[in-house]
């Protein structure tokens, strides 16, 4: 008894361990955004809110928040346009070479980013989309689509395929089945995946970064740039720019856990 | 339509193809065409007519190039272990459900969601030689001099720690959470001590599950590339492959040689899953999973 007791206790401290140190990492960023200066010491001595306005002004915050949240809406857009139909097959259909189309579409989220953006950069170089919005969008799309078949195979599979022969026996066509029935029972699983492939493309750095030319940068892209250009710029605006970034993941973060369970966020093992 | 269901023959019919269609083309000309591009370029170096191995053997005959692969995978193998072996406990722990849970788990995946850049700028600051971390452990007398845990080693693997740690986790909690919890009161009923219904009826169940978590981490481990740049040395001891294929390609602008990188690093990795999977082979398959808590 003594011992499982032990053991429960250790395992509360990893947890509460952890936590603070999570908090301590997102904090420290928070604290720092608002320092006037800060050199050592538990806080800073002085606090101040310019940097933000620094930040917004010499890092072009304007235009990258444009561009970033275009990215996101035309991927979430055109990854559940393509994704939709096929999760549909691949949830009511059986055929020969099903598995491996499953096995295909299973790679690019497996295999790291890096591995495969290097080639698709150069594949994209090469065809002169590199370094533009479109670009970017073509690369992410690449795990995204994936992301959107997997997401919403089972939501697919809830639904009894009783309902579609009713539907049909009672006089409705394709279009209208998926109208009427398909698509109303499909919202929460659209939402899901929805929610799961904004958050991904917004903190998506790899293929961003292989892709992503003066222009086309996104936020995280952008923040990464920037503290690279270290010494240059002060870390309390570097600072300021990641707590803006923070901020929006945070809000579509509490948005999205209204719809999403958090085991759902990784893919389920063997399926 | 379709007249009988659940049949072994064909479905595959015209509505079929024009559904899966725009995603298989998508992945074809998107993913696999760029990998097969990307090999073909690597055999074709700028100077050289024809095909050549010439960028493999400039590679593997250059100690500043190929020394890469060793340092990733002295990256990789250390926090794949430490975060499986945390996982696993952690997950083991947490499988009848714990205080808080949604709560608990909501903040443990916050990583995952912040993003790598964003974790390792939080990780320069907190973790750096002036953050609390420091101070916390000088404050309470425990050392003398801070930790030096950013530009180096450590923070990479710090790095690599916080970003593979919350997706393992939830994966064997998905994992262990959905074994037949009546095996284990079976077990303990029978009179195993919680340490053998561990090793000799969860570990196995378990096990299959562990693997895939295992090349699933490593291979997302071998990739780094943010925080080896920002945390660590890039220019030395974490200066990993995927480093080196970015300098060939956006710095060289020799894509041909990049290529090559690419090509060794995605081989690595494809090693480490082989071994994985012959392992694997070897488990017994779980056959009671998916009556547990869920």
């Amino acid at each position: 008894m003594m011992r499982s007791k032990m053991w429960k206790l250790s395992l509360y401290l990893f947890i509460v361990g952890f936590i603070l140190n999570m908090l301590g990492i997102v904090s420290h960023v928070v604290v720092s955004s608002f320092a006037k200066r800060w050199f050592g010491g538990v806080l800073p001595p002085a606090y101040t809110t310019d940097w933000f306005a620094y930040a917004w002004k010499n890092f072009d915050l304007g235009q990258v928040l444009g561009v970033t949240l275009l990215i996101v809406v035309v991927v979430v857009v055109l990854a559940l346009a393509i994704g939709f139909p096929a999760a549909y097959i691949l949830a009511r259909r059986n055929f020969r070479f099903k598995s491996i189309i499953l096995l295909l579409y299973f790679l690019p989220l497996v295999i790291p980013q890096m591995t495969y953006g290097i080639p698709l950069a150069t594949t994209l170089y090469r065809y002169g989309v590199g370094g533009s919005v479109v670009g970017v969008i073509l690369a992410v799309l690449v795990p995204m689509v994936p992301l959107a078949v997997f997401v919403l195979m089972p939501f697919f599979e809830q639904i009894s395929v009783n309902l579609e022969w009713s539907g049909s026996m009672l006089g409705a066509s394709r279009a209208q089945i998926f109208r009427r029935i398909l698509l109303p029972l499909m919202v929460p699983g659209i939402l899901t995946a929805g929610v799961l492939i904004l958050v991904n493309t917004i903190s998506n750095f790899e293929l961003a970064f292989l892709l992503g030319g003066g222009g086309s940068q996104t936020l995280v892209v952008a923040l990464f740039y920037n503290m690279f250009a270290g010494g240059v710029r002060p870390v309390y605006s570097i600072d300021a720019m990641a707590v803006i970034y923070m901020g929006m993941v945070m809000t579509l973060l509490l948005v999205a856990l209204r719809f999403v369970r958090p085991t759902q966020m990784v893919f389920k093992l063997d399926r | 339509m379709r007249a009988v269901a659940n049949d072994e023959k064909s479905e595959f019919d015209a509505l079929a193809l024009f559904c899966l269609l725009p995603s298989l083309l998508y992945v074809l000309c998107m993913f696999v065409y760029p990998f097969l591009y990307g090999v073909y370029l690597s055999l074709q170096p700028p100077k050289i007519d024809g095909f050549s191995f010439a960028n493999y053997l400039a590679f593997f005959s250059d100690p500043y190039q190929y020394s890469t692969i060793w340092i990733t995978f002295s990256l990789a193998i250390p926090t794949t272990v430490v975060v499986l072996v945390l996982a696993l406990w952690l997950a083991y722990g947490m499988r009848r459900g714990i205080f808080m849970e949604r709560t608990v788990t909501t903040i443990l995946i916050m990583p995952i969601s912040l993003g790598v850049i964003l974790l390792s700028e939080g990780i320069l600051g907190f973790y750096g030689s002036q953050g609390w971390f420091n101070q916390m452990l000088l404050g309470l007398g425990l050392i003398k001099e801070p930790f030096i845990l950013t530009h180096n080693y450590a923070g990479v693997m710090l790095a690599l720690f916080m970003q593979q740690f919350p997706f393992c986790f939830l994966m064997l909690l998905g994992y262990i959470s959905g074994i037949d919890p009546s095996l284990e009161r079976s077990a303990r009923m029978l009179g195993a001590t919680p340490s053998i219904v561990f090793r000799r009826v969860m570990l196995p169940l378990i096990a299959p599950g562990l693997a895939i978590a295992f090349a699933l981490v490593f291979v997302m481990s071998f990739a780094v590339f943010p925080s080896a740049i920002m945390l660590g040395q890039p220019a030395g001891t974490t200066r990993t492959i995927s480093i080196a294929a970015y300098q060939k390609a956006f710095e060289q602008y020799d894509m041909s040689a990049a290529s090559a990188i690419a090509v060794v690093m995605g081989l690595c990795q494809l090693a480490a899953l082989l071994v994985i999977i012959l392992f694997r082979r070897r488990l017994s398959p779980a056959a009671t999973m998916g009556v547990g808590k869920r």
